[in-house]
Order: C-alpha cells, then structure tokens, then sequence
C-alpha cells in the first residue's frame, strides 16, 4: 500500500513540463490531482519512474469564455472550482447536473478534470458528459498542439488517444443550441461512489417541437464511455415520444456489455441503462420544449 | 534509505517543519511517522475510507493521496489543532462527545477535519448537506446519526457566537 520508489519533479512552466515528459515518454505520469494515480501507484498498479508535479501550473488552470457562447476548462480546474462556479452550471445545465455527483468532498478538494479525462476511467461521469456536450480536448506537446473530439479522445480501458510527449491542457465546450435541454442521471450505490451505470443526453428541438440533434452517452457500463448518440438519432425528425424513446432504450441495452461487479450483474446493470436512458431522454427532451 | 531525497519546509497547525523526504513517502506517514502526529489514522490508504483526512490550506484532502513533498510550502491542519491549547475541546470536539459521534474512534480523526472545515463553509447547514459533507468518511460504529447530530449541535452552537 506503498508507492514503488520514483524520481519526482516538480515542473514550473509548461513548457519544462511538456520537455520533461517529452524525454521520459511513457515512463513518466503528470501528477495532478493525484486522486486516481497515487491509488494505483498505491496498490502497484502503477508504477511511474517519474512523476513530473503540474500542481503549480497555474496557466492550466481556471474557466474562461471560449469563442462565441463556449467555455474553456483549463486541465487543472479542480472539481470544487468546477461546481462553486455559479455561471458553469447555468450556461451548461448538464454539467450542474452532474458535478454533486462526482466523488466525494475530499477527492473534489484536489481532483482535476484534466487528470479525470487523462485516467479515461469508464466508470467516471466526466468522459461521459464530455461527449455528450461534443467538446473538443487539447492537448499538447513541445512540438506542436492538437484538438481531439471528445468522441474520439477514449479508445479503450484507461486509454486515450495522449501520445506519450503530450499532456491535456483544455477542455473547450460548445455553446449549446437555442432549444436544447439536456439531463444526466445515474444509479450508484452510496453517493459520491461510482455509478453502477449513469447517462448523458443532450436534446435540440426546432419550434414545433421535433427533434434536430440528439446526443447520449453512458459511463459505467463499458470499457470507454459509451457514445450512444447512433442509437438516438432515430429521434431526429420526430417527437420524443414514449414508444421512440423505448426504442433507443432497446439499442442501448444491445450495444452495451457492462462488466459487472460486486454489487451489480452486467444484466443488471444493462437494465439499469435501459431505464436510465428513457428518463434522460424524458427529462432532456421535456426540457428542450419548455425551458431550462 | 531514501532514493529521491527532497527537502520541504510544512506548516502543521501552526508550526513550521523542516525535513528531508523520499518522494514515495506518502503524506500520512510523514505526518504519522516523522512528525509523530498519529492522531490522523491511516485506514484503506487509497482514498476511500477518509480516515487520514487532514486540512491542506484550509480544504480537507485526504492525506493517503498525497505525496509529502507535495505539501512543500503549503499549510496543514490536523486534529492535534484542533483543540485550545489546555486541552478544551473545538465546539465541533464537544458536540461530537455529547452527542456519542464515536464509539472505536478510529474514523474520527478524519471525520472532525472534513466537519470542521464544513462547519466553516456552511455556518447553518440541513441534514442533508451534513450527510453530503460527511459522506467521503466511513464510520462502521455508529451509523452516522450522531454524528449528524453533533455536527447540527455544533453548528447551532456556533451560530450562537461560542468558537
């Protein structure tokens, strides 16, 4: 329950830090909030030769307007800024809606959103909103910068598409449409803990009430998050009603393989997404017609 | 045998040291072991349980999940703080006692620091947001109720003008 012995750095700019990792590669790990990486390094999981320390990376850090509508979250925004920004939760109400459920007071106190979508733990509800709100993640290295849909970003089981030189310095978020309502739910059996399953959507509806544009995505129920949004697209068009909705419910519980745990069956769990989907998608669409 | 020796200066409830540390030395266990501070318990040590629960400038962290270097510069509070210096219990200390928040004492420690900071945040909390607060602190004893009980007491108490 100890860490393995490893060369710490603490880095005081971006750029030694993107330096460092570019000559240690994948032998080092950033070290940010450190809420999923020291348990592991705690447990041997993982076992880094070098940690380079971004903590004092102030650059990283902080929520700012981002083109017309959009917000940019620096890597290091700790959940605790996250949810005490009173104008995040307003202009992203998917966001709001989902932060008191992402781990508990201490881990918030230190945990980064950075370091969150990096881990591309599937169980997490970061990976899952973020493509649900379709942003766009950048990354960088000494040579050269890039920005990666969040879609695109999660390729596996604590695997993104980071390149061994590069670190996560933003997350940039869309402004949402006129007309969209969006809800996040999950099932998890304590608060804070990690969800047996939870689901995003994201619903835009043109003035007679009909679907234009619709997005789901799942977290706990696969090795990514999943992106459910070809499921609901038969939404587009239409009106969200009970029998369409059902139907995405269906897709989801086939397309999904939940991996089980202690307290919840993969069954159990695919029922879980089933339902979670048709009271999102309820709750979304209700709320892309009436306000909020 | 340290193997990536780093010298840190820490202010722990007020007082400020000075010591040399491996980087694999987690802050528990410098806390625990090399300032001799044991009143912050070690439990899962991998930052479920909240027993090691300090204050870093002010913020419960759990200390299990830091590193000690990374407290370099940085202020801590632990529960040897949190008493008057003769000895007289916090409020929140003895809210918790006349209201039996504990019975083995184990998660205390870490329960007092996530309170105490809470109380300071949130100066008329509901019983909800006390549960909310205390829900990153395992207690096998007590079932929580009177520690939601100490915490509302406490609160109470404070409010009315009383540290």
């Amino acid at each position: 329950m100890k860490p393995a012995p490893f060369k710490y750095i603490a880095a005081a700019t971006l750029e030694q830090a993107l330096a460092l990792k570019a000559k240690y590669g994948d032998d080092a790990k950033f070290l940010a909030g450190g809420q999923s990486l020291i348990p592991a390094m705690n447990f041997r999981l993982a076992r880094p030769a070098v940690l380079i320390d971004i903590n004092a990376l102030k650059e990283c850090s902080g929520i700012a307007p981002h083109g017309s509508g959009g917000t940019r979250i620096g890597a290091l925004t700790r959940y605790r800024t996250l949810q005490n920004d009173g104008s995040l939760g307003v202009a992203f109400p998917l966001f709001g809606e989902a932060l008191p459920h992402i781990a508990h007071p201490q881990i918030r106190n230190r945990g980064t959103i950075g370091g969150n979508l990096s881990h591309a733990d599937p169980a997490s509800e970061l990976p899952a909103l973020v493509v649900a709100m379709e942003a766009a993640i950048k990354v960088k290295a000494s040579t050269h910068e890039r920005r990666i849909a969040a879609a695109d970003f999660f390729q596996g089981l604590l695997t993104t598409d980071l390149q061994p030189d590069e670190m996560l310095v933003e997350i940039e978020l869309p402004a949402p449409q006129p007309r969209t309502g969006t809800c996040f739910s999950e099932v998890a059996r304590r608060r804070g803990d990690f969800a047996l399953a939870g689901a995003a959507a994201s619903i835009t509806v043109d003035q007679e009430g009909l679907c234009t544009h619709a997005r789901l995505s799942l977290c706990g129920v696969g090795e990514t998050p999943v992106d459910a949004s070809d499921a609901a697209a038969i939404l587009v068009g239409q009106r969200v009603d009970t029998e369409r909705m059902d139907h995405v419910a269906d897709a989801v519980r086939r397309m999904i393989e939940p991996p089980g745990n202690v307290h919840a069956t993969p069954d159990y769990q695919r029922h879980v997404a089933g339902v979670l989907t048709q009271r999102i998608l309820a709750t979304a669409y209700d709320r892309a017609c009436h306000g909020l | 045998m340290a193997s990536d020796p780093h010298d840190i200066s820490v202010s722990v409830n007020g007082k400020t040291y000075q010591r040399t540390v491996d980087s694999r030395l987690l802050l528990s266990d410098f806390i625990r072991h090399d300032l001799l501070l044991a009143g912050t318990h070690v439990g899962c040590e991998h930052g479920v349980c909240g027993a090691c629960t300090i204050l870093l400038d002010g913020l419960p962290v759990r200390s299990c999940l830091l590193l000690a270097v990374q407290a370099n510069g940085h202020e801590i509070s632990t529960v040897e703080g949190l008493a008057a210096p003769d000895g007289t219990f916090s409020t929140l200390q003895q809210a918790m006692h006349d209201h039996h928040g504990l019975q083995c004492g184990y998660c205390t420690p870490g329960i007092l620091m996530t309170m105490t900071a809470f109380l300071n945040e949130n100066t008329s909390p509901n019983e909800d947001e006390i549960r909310e607060a205390l829900s990153g602190n395992l207690c096998r004893c007590t079932g929580y109720q009177h520690i939601v009980d100490a915490a509302i007491a406490a609160a109470a108490k404070m409010q009315s003008g009383s540290r």
